[in-house]
């Protein structure tokens, strides 16, 4: 039997796009995976900490659930029968939480009546974040001036990649080292009292958040048309006029977007807060007194915690905070990029 | 395709081979070295019993003990009555708990701070803020640090509820993500106080405690933990769900027995008897 070219060809071509079909919805899948990963994250999170405001479940006592059995033959001591006693008294409460308690002004999870006041975890992130911006935001943006419009070749081809290494650093192993020297440095310098302080996680997160800024800088100034900066020159400035007057203004979004970036950073960083800043919850507005944070009480509570309780739903509103609060700073960082720069250069 | 169908095999016909006798255990970190150190003696002497021991936490343990994820959790501090309910409203059984040893809590100080010793009551006062100055104890004139373990941990809750007496910690507490932190930062730290497993402590120095103020002071050693004169020890548990029956049974009667109580010394904890 024999077949018409045509219809073989046909053929051959449908095939051929069935695979080609095939392969583009598979790479559009893929990319919309990592999509699908922060809505369903939200989703999680979200759907975790609306218990909160539910009823709680009825106390029930001790005595009622009956006693545990146990194993073993051990002759206890007296002291140890009435610690024993004593545990035996204990109520299964689980309260709700109001909102007066997430606004009140202590921490105390673990508590006969837990306190579950958020204001010092939320002064804490925002202490904290300043402090690292205030270091990193300056030193960053004038290292990404001098490797975008100063520095000679080979400085730019081994800043550049040092930093953004720098990046890609262990946040333990900076959370260490600020522990261990960063810490007993800064005490000598201002002979403080607590050695763990807000001041001293703040410097060890600008180590973090340095590279975050100076790279996205870097790139803001780069996009810069060399026609302003021959414009500049041209015009009789030097070269510091034309970095400080021309280039830098020009590129105020993208380090604008750069700095917001930097401070969803370190909002959000968790180990090198947890190790260097004492994690006490106190609200003020000393820099050298210890904080707790945000993300480091859900690094070191959510790990304990008894799944589905009260203490459990508030961690889980501190994560929805901290997501909506990143969310909302990539977003704005994100409209700077593409809005204004680029309508600034491209557009007109 | 054939190879990964045959590995699938493979995987199923072994553990249905080892499947037998296989023993999860999860819980406290604080237990975590001794329980390795109990299934690897005792997986050499009975080489059919397979022990998988993790760590994460009392809480955690307990936690995959309710979610049916593990045999026998470890736990540094008793179960909770909400969880108790938790595990009888899935098993309805409120599990069977198993006292393995005995850890004593010192109070930690750096070697610099010449204080010889502190009451029960003292150290109460200290951790919820009521002292604040080294002098009012008997040391020198100047303020305490508060170092703590961080609220997930095991040590953390059992201070709180026999030292503290349930009061709460003082705000300026300072939270130490694990004991090796605390132990790190008070050596550097003139002003300090800690507290944390006997096991623990090196390089710093252990303060003798007194029950009260007419009692002597004693430290946190195997003697004094052992006979209950040292004043802050606790017991350190394992917990099931139900009555221990076969290679669960043999396992913790082999954990208390004369054998797998010197391993508690080994490790740097106390035995029962």
């Amino acid at each position: 039997m024999e077949i018409p070219k045509t219809i073989t060809n046909t053929m051959m071509k449908k095939r051929f796009r069935l695979s080609e079909f095939l392969a583009e919805k598979l790479i559009t899948a893929t990319a919309f995976i990592s999509f699908a990963f922060i809505v369903l994250i939200f989703v999680f999170v979200f759907r975790e900490t609306l218990p909160i405001f539910s009823a709680p479940e009825p106390a029930v006592s001790l005595e009622e659930l009956g006693e545990q059995e146990t194993y073993g033959d051990i002759v206890l001591s007296d002291a140890e029968r009435a610690a024993e006693e004593k545990e035996k008294t204990k109520v299964a409460a689980e309260e709700g939480v109001t909102v007066e308690n997430l606004a009140g002004d202590r921490w105390q999870p673990i508590s006969g009546k837990p306190k579950y006041g958020l204001l010092p975890l939320i002064v804490g992130s925002l202490k904290i974040s300043l402090i690292s911006i205030f270091f990193a935001a300056p030193i960053a943006i004038l290292a990404a001036l001098f490797t975008a419009a100063f520095a000679p070749r080979w400085a730019k081809e081994t800043l550049k990649p040092a930093i953004e290494i720098l990046a890609g650093f262990p946040s333990v192993v900076i959370g260490f080292f600020a522990l261990v020297v960063l810490a007993t440095f800064v005490q000598d310098i201002f002979g403080l009292e607590y050695r763990l302080n807000a001041f001293v996680g703040g410097l060890a997160l600008s180590l973090a958040v340095i590279p975050i800024i100076y790279t996205i800088s870097e790139d803001a100034i780069s996009a810069i048309p060399k026609s302003l900066t021959e414009a500049s020159l041209a015009l009789g400035a030097t070269k510091w006029q034309t970095a400080l007057k021309v280039i830098l203004p020009a590129a105020t979004p993208g380090i604008f977007a750069a700095i917001l970036l930097g401070v969803g950073r370190a909002f959000g960083e968790t180990m090198i807060v947890l190790m260097a800043t004492g994690n006490a919850a106190l609200l003020s507005a000393n820099p050298f007194e210890p904080v707790r944070t945000m993300s480091a009480t859900i690094g070191a509570e959510m790990a304990e915690v008894v799944f589905g309780e009260t203490h459990y739903n508030v961690l889980f509103l501190i994560g929805s905070i901290l997501f909506l609060f990143t969310f909302t700073l990539n977003a704005i960082a994100e409209i700077f990029i593409r809005q204004r720069l680029m309508k600034k250069f491209r557009g007109s | 395709m054939k190879k990964f169908i045959a590995i699938i095999l493979l995987f199923s016909i072994s553990s249905l081979l080892f499947a037998e006798d296989v023993i999860t255990v999860k819980g406290s970190d604080t237990m975590v070295i001794l329980a390795q150190r109990w299934a690897e003696l005792y997986m050499k002497k009975n080489p059919e019993v397979t022990i998988q021991v993790t760590g994460g936490g009392s809480g955690t343990g307990i936690s995959a003990l309710i979610n049916g994820t593990t045999d026998i959790c470890n736990a540094s501090r008793p179960m909770k009555p909400s969880e108790k309910q938790k595990l009888k409203h899935r098993f309805s059984s409120l599990g069977v708990e198993i006292k393995t040893a005995k850890d004593g809590i010192a109070i930690y100080v750096s070697e610099k701070n010449p204080i010889k010793e502190l009451t029960v009551q003292q150290v109460k006062d200290i951790y919820t803020g009521k002292i604040t100055n080294w002098k009012e104890v008997g040391g020198i004139d100047s303020r305490i640090i508060l170092y703590s373990r961080e609220n997930n941990s095991g040590t953390y809750v059992y201070f709180k509820e026999n030292v503290l007496d349930d009061e709460d910690y003082s705000p300026s507490c300072q939270n130490m993500p694990g004991t090796a932190a605390l132990v790190n930062a008070i050596s550097k730290d003139p002003n300090g106080i800690g507290y944390g497993g006997a096991a623990y402590a090196k390089g710093i120095r252990e303060v003798p405690v007194k029950a009260d103020e007419n009692s002597s002071a004693y430290l946190p050693n195997a003697e004094n933990v052992k006979s209950g004169q040292y004043p802050i020890t606790r017991f350190l548990f394992m917990y099931v769900k139900s009555k221990p029956t076969g290679a669960m049974k043999e396992y913790i009667d082999w954990i208390l027995s004369e054998e797998g109580q010197s391993i508690v010394v080994k490790v740097g904890y106390f035995p029962l008897r």
